[in-house]
């Protein structure tokens, strides 16, 4: 630690003291709820693991995120149920054909350091998370958005000046888009789209996300960041909302190991932090106030390699389809895990906004109906007397070898299915999969926005993420259409229906975020699907 | 004496490029990359990516880059997986980390491990050298991986007294439970070592001829037997000091202490090739010092090297 990062942390303790010190005497109370509010307005929370970036235009996952959405500010924000509300943008328009979005800024919104923030520092970082200079592994996310140019910047082709990102004034930015998208706006609460100030990254250049030289718009500001151990962040004074901000300082701490982590929270070291795998119906019947299972926007399958050249057996659907309905999801959810995840039989996660879970016939069916069409089904297909032998491969982790052994077991009792189970160290695993080395592997993925074709769009036979190489040209234009139509829901139900049919992959089950939470801690977003949380939303209430 | 020490110097050059050789092919071919994840980078972007790092240039050029900014400029590259950081940047801050509790750990276990098996050794079959014996295969069969968690739980969560995790600077109320962990099972094997070596060192022929002379026990103990009984001590110790200040994945990860151990393991996992390849000469050096540092410490404690 550096003298000038000592300085910094004891400073930011001191300002703490005082801050806490002035709740005190004032028994404050929430401006809302009119609670009484504890002294000590300090939040600790436990990471997994160090995020690779904490540069908005850099950072690549989730816990980044969480950090970044204190730190800075981008246009929109998240409520707490998930809906927008402005951010850093009071107000937007989209022109009539949807290409062209018009955000209008605020006035008082302003740097750490006291600058405004401009349209023109929005129209600096995006164009900067694109350059391939920069090579953020994240800037397919200017992709994702089909910002006007975005794949010729990113490929070289295009000079980056040329992106459809434009400060047309200081409190307006114009973006282009080459197809219209529903919820764009939703994507510009996504830390790659938040602002990054200029004149800091040029005067620090990769040392510019270290403490004392971050300059940022958000609630907080970094004040202390020791990889691996620890990163603190105390609130910005310039913040335009800073009254309404209750928590003083936030402290994530990396603890790798979550059974520790449970350890330091029970000894009243962190305010909230992970469930460990198949404890939630223990620690929910002794803390009952305090384990919280809430819909997590991730879906668990297991897909089947469909390309050229892959093992014969799986090619038929009827097999696909077999194995399929011979997993009885409910034991997997209630026993197996444990933990509030939904058993799953669409691959759009049931609480996505604005997405109706369609009738999939499988799902109203009786686990002793499934597994009588299962076998009729693999009589079909020559198997009547067993035979059929699967490798099945997942990367290594108990939970994931929980769910492979529970899903053999059901295969064989139903079906006669001889199943070899694999497991692979991660980057063997993706290697693996991506380049269709195997049968049948475990999948599993997250939202990047709350709508529906954040699944979906893996069926699209062009998809980068179509690991099982599953082609159909009636999902493709399926999905083709929904990104412009009205109401895309129908088209979403036929693709569901396509899945539930062609079986491509197998939905196991729908993930939730199970943690701890302090029962003095109060705010929590838990109806935000994507778990996007503010500290700025949160507050401590006197016991 | 002074050439002799040139001389394993001299060697240790080829030694650590070999080794640099060696990790670089083996890195290149485990499956994977650093910059894979479960969902693929579109082409476009890993070509950004590649190109930065300097993946995109043929195999020949990129070790020979390396060994050259490492030879020359003492430059590790920039880590692949932390984007702001350096390998310099991860072993300045982790390895006085490591460096601390490693060697407060060595201390400890050095100190425990040989008091305690000299005292048993010299009351073999009493009581005192059942409890050592004890002490120690209790303190070998609990693995720190077992014994981590349980110190947390009743130091921290039953007894409240020290912080579960967490570096602070090096406080010394944090570093207590990691450097306990680590420390046990070395001081477990220490012990053991003593315990036999002295064993053997009491049956010896002189120290007959000592207690026939009718000295001291003490003296025996101390001025004659103490001396051939570290020999194996000794080079147990040189491979153990290394292993401690370079860190335990385990400790790292059970009490948070942002210690470089933890980065061997991942940096692989993650396939962060400027990371392992970092660490790997770090660790690659200190052994080969250490192991000239005991082979010096042989020199002078027997005079039948030394000649």
């Amino acid at each position: 630690m550096t003298l000038k990062s000592i300085l910094t942390a004891t400073t930011a303790v001191s300002l703490i003291a005082v801050g806490s010190a002035a709740w005190a005497d004032g028994h404050a109370t929430h401006p809302v709820t009119g609670e009484t509010l504890a002294s000590d307005q300090s939040f600790t929370y436990r990471d997994l693991d160090e995020s690779p970036s904490i540069d908005p235009g850099t950072a690549e996952d989730s816990a980044g995120g969480d950090i970044l959405r204190d730190l800075f500010e981008g246009l929109m924000n998240q409520a707490p149920d998930g809906t927008l509300v402005p951010g850093v943008a009071t107000s937007f328009a989209s022109s009539d054909d949807g290409l062209v979005y018009t955000f209008t800024l605020r006035d008082n919104a302003k740097w750490s350091n006291g600058d405004t923030v401009t349209a023109g520092d929005f129209e600096y970082a995006w164009k900067r998370a694109a350059s391939p200079e920069l090579a953020s592994p994240y800037s397919w996310f200017i992709e994702l958005m089909s910002l006007e140019n975005a794949s010729e910047v990113i490929a070289g082709d295009v000079d980056p000046s040329e992106l459809g990102v434009t400060a047309i004034d200081d409190t307006t930015l114009e973006v282009r888009l080459t197809q219209p998208l529903p919820y764009f706006a939703q994507m510009t609460t996504h830390f790659t789209t938040f602002p990054v100030h200029q004149a800091t990254i040029e005067a620090h250049g990769d040392d510019w996300t270290k403490p004392g030289n971050m300059v940022s718009n958000g609630a907080y500001v970094l004040s202390e960041h020791v990889p691996q151990e620890k990163l603190v962040r105390v609130r910005n004074e310039s913040y335009w909302d800073n009254d309404a901000t209750i928590i003083d300082s936030v402290t994530s701490l990396i603890i790798n190991d979550e059974a520790v982590a449970l350890t330091r929270y029970l000894a009243g070291e962190l305010d909230r932090t992970d469930v460990p795998a198949g404890q939630f119906p223990r620690l929910q019947a002794e803390y009952p106030e305090q384990a919280v299972s809430v819909p997590l926007a991730c879906s668990y399958y297991y897909m089947f390699n469909l390309r050229d050249g892959a093992p014969e057996e799986i090619q038929d659907a009827n097999v696909r389809k077999a194995l399929s309905l011979a997993i009885d999801r409910d034991i997997i959810t209630e026993n197996v895990l444990a933990g509030g995840q939904e058993s799953a039989y669409t691959f759009t996660h049931w609480a996505t906004a604005g997405f109706e879970t369609p009738n999939i016939p499988m799902a109203s069916m009786t686990q002793e109906e499934r597994n009588a069409m299962a076998k009729e089904l693999m009589a079909e297909a020559g198997y009547a007397d067993g035979g059929l032998e699967i490798d099945l491969v997942y990367n290594t982790s108990e939970s994931h070898k929980s769910v492979a052994i529970a899903v053999s077991q059901m295969w064989k009792q139903t079906l006669g299915v001889e199943t070899t189970l694999a497991n692979q160290e991660w980057q063997t695993f993706l290697e693996a999969r991506s380049n269709g080395d195997y049968e049948v592997a475990r999948g599993g993925w997250c939202a990047d926005y709350n709508e529906a074709s954040t699944f979906l769009d893996l069926m699209d036979s062009g998809s980068g993420y179509n690991d099982s190489k599953y082609v159909n040209a009636e999902v493709d234009a399926l999905l083709a259409e929904a990104k412009t139509a009205d109401n895309p829901q129908p088209n979403y139900d036929r693709v569901e229906e396509f899945i539930a049919q062609d079986t491509p992959i197998i939905p196991i089950y729908h993930y939730a975020s199970v943690k701890m939470f302090a029962e003095d801690l109060k705010g929590w977003p838990f109806d935000n699907f994507q778990q996007n949380w503010y500290s700025r939303q949160l507050y401590k209430v006197a016991e | 004496m002074l050439g002799y020490i040139l001389r394993r110097l001299a060697i240790a050059i080829p030694v650590l490029l070999i080794l640099v050789v060696l990790s670089f092919i083996l890195m290149y071919t485990a499956p994977g990359g650093p910059f894979n994840s479960d969902r693929p980078l579109p082409p476009e972007v890993m070509a950004n990516i590649e190109a930065k790092y300097g993946l995109d240039q043929p195999f020949w050029k990129q070790i020979a880059t390396y060994v050259w900014n490492v030879t020359t400029q003492f430059d590790f590259g920039p880590s692949f997986q932390y984007k702001n950081r350096t390998v310099n940047d991860i072993i300045a801050q982790g390895f006085p980390v490591t460096l601390t509790y490693g060697f407060w750990s060595f201390v400890i276990a050095v100190t425990f491990g040989i008091s305690l098996g000299v005292a048993a050794a010299i009351r073999q079959n009493t009581w005192l050298d059942y409890t050592a014996v004890g002490i120690s295969i209790g303190a070998q069969v609990l693995p720190n991986f077992v014994m981590a968690p349980l110190l947390i739980m009743f130091f921290t969560l039953y007894l409240g007294w020290l912080p579960g995790g967490g570096w602070e600077g090096g406080q010394w109320n944090y570093v207590i439970l990691p450097v306990t962990a680590l420390a046990t099972s070395y001081m477990a094997s220490i012990a053991r070592i003593t315990r036999s070596s002295m064993l053997e060192v009491l049956n010896t022929n002189f120290i007959r001829t000592a207690q026939a002379k009718g000295l001291p026990k003490q003296q025996i103990i101390v001025r004659h037997a103490m001396k051939p009984t570290l020999m194996p001590v000794l080079s147990y110790l040189g491979p153990a000091f290394v292993g401690m200040i370079t860190g335990s994945v385990l400790i790292d990860v059970f009490f948070s202490t942002g210690g470089i151990g933890q980065y061997f393991v991942n940096s692989a996992f993650n396939r962060d090739y400027s990371v392992i390849m970092g660490i790997t000469i770090l660790v690659g050096a200190l052994t080969i010092m250490f192991n000239l540092v005991v082979d010096l410490l042989y020199a002078w404690i027997d005079p039948k090297i030394r000649y």
